[in-house]
């Protein structure tokens, strides 16, 4: 089943994956982000992934592209789950959103640009979910330091 | 100059009972605000659950006139705090104590309310004392159901010996 799904999709993106590995018998691919959208909607129309786990990233500080965008899909109707990862720059970090294929992905995205700055064109609410408005920085980026605190009520002491 | 007796006798010779008795007003108002703290409890996080267990049956905070939570802060004049205090959870915090009439005292429940515990970080509040005045702090991650009852009994300790300040011209 796994590498069927695998050589229908490469046939179907020509050159859009980039690396694909099986870790621990989870398929994982390396998406450009042209491709990105097209790629999950043909894993949700014809390879049954129809639920979206969850959306994150990973800061790789001294790599370009520094960002990793990463997807977790599942299919209920194979049991499968599958990884995509999407790079992007520091200077860009923009993906397109997946809000028109999972309702759920509005969410995953508010948080992932609360805590990564990533931004997804197509969404339209991207005000802070778990940060609060006026909270500067993006905590989960390795260069935010650690103890940077932005309270908001005045300390006693 | 001798101090005078302080009559505790029956006012009516035949009465065996005590018409009245004298105290001083501190210890008659510290007594009496001891044994009715009414909690707010300001359940955050895990430590919940420890909460739980201090308020239900087998160790029973009621024993000390402790144990009915008013989930208004305008009725209640200890706030427990009770778990991890983030930044955007302070100004709520805040509100409440304000909230709250005097006289009130302060409960920092378990390590994340007495320092913020393990999370030293963006999200949470490094010890709720940053923010609002502690009388008592409990230790533990979360705190044992004896811990809690002994910082309840201190904590009443500390009101009776507390001097309670005359609340109008006549009392």
């Amino acid at each position: 089943m796994l590498t069927a799904a695998l050589e229908a999709m490469r046939e179907r993106l020509r050159g859009g994956i980039g690396e694909v590995a099986l870790v621990r018998g989870m398929l994982v691919l390396d998406v450009e982000p042209a491709v990105l959208l097209r790629t999950v909607g043909d894993l949700k129309a014809e390879h049954g992934f129809d639920l979206l786990l969850d959306i994150t990233a990973i800061d790789w500080p001294g790599r370009t592209p520094r960002f990793d965008v990463v997807y977790h899909l599942y299919s209920t109707r194979h049991f499968l789950r599958i990884r995509l990862k999407v790079r992007v720059p520091e200077s860009d970090p923009t993906v397109d959103s997946l809000a028109t294929l999972f309702g759920a992905a509005r969410f995953h995205e508010r948080e992932c640009h609360d805590m990564y700055g990533i931004v997804f064109r197509g969404n339209g609410d991207l005000r802070p979910i778990l940060l609060y408005e006026g909270f500067d920085g993006h905590p989960l980026r390795k260069d935010y330091a650690k103890q940077d605190e932005q309270p908001l009520v005045r300390y006693r002491r | 100059m001798a101090r005078r007796a302080i009559p505790i006798a029956a006012a009516q010779p035949r009465s065996n009972a005590f018409d009245y008795l004298s105290t001083k007003k501190d210890e008659l108002v510290g007594w009496a605000r001891k044994f009715s703290l009414f909690p707010y409890p300001f359940v955050t996080a895990c430590c919940a659950m420890e909460f739980m267990a201090v308020s239900s049956s087998p160790y029973d905070t009621d024993r000390f006139g402790a144990a009915l939570p008013r989930f208004s802060p305008r009725q209640s004049d200890l706030l427990m705090v009770v778990g991890t205090v983030t930044h955007k959870q302070a100004p709520i915090l805040l509100k409440v104590y304000e909230q709250m009439c005097e006289p009130k005292w302060v409960m920092a429940f378990g390590a994340c309310a007495t320092s913020g515990g393990f999370y030293q970080n963006y999200a949470a509040v490094a010890g709720i004392d940053r923010i609002i005045p502690v009388d008592i702090y409990v230790p533990g991650c979360p705190p044992r159901p004896e811990t809690v009852i002994d910082a309840i009994m201190m904590l009443q300790d500390r009101i009776a010996r507390d001097h309670h300040p005359i609340v109008t011209e006549t009392f």
